[in-house]
């Protein structure tokens, strides 16, 4: 969806500011709200994509001024409920009303490390890849309503097919639960003036990882 | 959850407040819900926020830069399959199938970023920083590395080319600095004290020996 979650090239949001010595969590209720996303992904109660959908869902103003882990919380209420995993009641009662439903698995203290190594996203391929380094493509111009991993500064733009990154489960088509639908993975590299026009800086490269269905040849 | 409560936890939350935020309340209430559910283990949510407090860092990171600084055997193999290559040095978190090493040069200088949400190398590199997530850094960074880039107090020569890396999918890359001048015979432990967070994301660069001397 055309969010402002997808800011690639805006102005105006200012300067980047470091801080000295962040530590990983600014209170203690953020390192709960990403164990619990880590737990319930790992139950398999949904994929990341749908926890970035929920999030691209949020109303403009409250994504830019929500803090980081306050978005994973909204987004994870949000798919507790549309997937039928608690009700509102329950959530504004502060208590279970009614049993679970059953769930793939349930991460425990005995499995943690196991819990959190990064799960694979390669998939088996159905078709051979229609592009190799070196191919020229054109990103396809597509505004779909619901999520995608295109963004909007780089639709409609010709590039250069750099890197193969082999099968991969298709995110458009996992956070509209249609599956994994597999599909090629490139690195897809843009000249600056290909992405912001005569004036950008000359010395820049920009690359995506673009899914096959992102692509035509050009 | 008003938008208003950032600020208000940002300074004052730090477990020993006595006003509970909305934030904090409705927190409480969703992991209340889903351990009764029977969903999630309270116990497991302490050991994955123990995991990355202290365990999973930058430190890991830095480990396999020095590595590769010292072994050309290693950088090889970490540029040509960075998973395969990180997976040999026992990590704390293991790494996934799909990260990517890129390395600077004299000439190139690479950047990465995410800029639909903050995909990061968790595994290498922790929990990103809050101004990764950001919007300044995820708005700039496809457009203006140069000028991010001076917000951070870094200046590349004007010929030097900029590579920036969107993760738009669940590639993670990581970059490969260059090696500072003066260290040679230096042992990886002594190396990996040089490199810094930054300088595996490409907004900083490593530490000269003086700086850690």
């Amino acid at each position: 969806m055309d969010g402002v979650h997808d800011m690639g090239g805006m102005d105006g949001f200012g300067k980047v500011e470091p801080e000295p010595n962040e530590p990983p969590f600014h209170a203690r209720w953020e390192g709960r709200v990403l164990a619990l996303q880590r737990s319930m992904g790992y139950a398999g109660a949904w994929h990341i994509d749908n926890s970035r959908a929920a999030q691209e869902l949020l109303p403009p103003p409250v994504y830019l001024t929500a803090s980081y882990y306050q978005r994973w919380a909204l987004a994870m209420e949000r798919n507790v409920i549309e997937r039928g995993l608690a009700g509102p009641d329950e959530l504004a009662a502060g208590h279970a009303l009614r049993p679970g439903k059953p769930l793939k698995r349930k991460l425990t203290p005995e499995i943690i490390k196991e819990g959190l190594t990064r799960g694979s996203f390669y998939r088996q391929a159905q078709a051979p890849a229609r592009f190799k380094p070196g191919d020229r493509v054109r990103t396809r111009n597509i505004h779909p309503p619901t999520h995608t991993r295109l963004p909007r500064y780089a639709r409609g733009r010709v590039g250069t097919v750099e890197l193969v990154h082999g099968c991969h489960a298709f995110p458009d088509a996992v956070a509209t639960d249609r599956g994994d639908d597999p599909q090629w993975l490139y690195t897809v590299v843009f000249e600056s003036r290909e992405l912001w026009g005569a004036d950008a800086d000359p010395t820049l490269k920009v690359s995506i990882d673009a899914f096959e269905p992102y692509l035509d040849p050009a | 959850m008003a938008p208003h409560d950032h600020d208000h936890d940002h300074h004052h939350d730090h477990g020993h407040g006595s006003e509970l935020s909305e934030t904090q309340l409705r927190v409480r209430a969703l992991e209340t819900v889903l351990t009764e559910k029977g969903y999630v283990d309270p116990a497991a949510l302490d050991l994955i926020i123990e995991t990355y407090e202290t365990k999973v860092g930058p430190h890991n990171g830095a480990r396999v830069v020095a590595k590769a600084w010292s072994d050309p055997a290693f950088k090889r193999a970490l540029l040509e399959d960075a998973s395969a290559a990180v997976r040999t040095m026992g990590h704390e978190s293991r790494v996934g199938d799909h990260l990517v090493a890129v390395e600077n040069t004299p000439q190139l200088h690479n950047m990465i970023v995410c800029t639909l949400c903050s995909c990061y190398p968790w595994e290498v590199l922790g929990l990103p920083p809050v101004w990764y997530k950001s919007a300044p850094y995820r708005s700039r960074a496809v457009k203006d590395p140069r000028g991010v880039l001076a917000d951070v107090g870094i200046k590349l020569s004007k010929d030097t080319q900029i590579r920036v890396w969107d993760s738009t999918a669940e590639t993670r890359f990581i970059v490969l600095p260059m090696r500072p001048a003066g260290t040679d015979g230096w042992s990886e432990e002594r190396l990996a004290q040089l490199v810094t967070r930054d300088s595996m994301i490409g907004t900083g660069l490593p530490k000269t020996p003086e700086e850690v001397a």
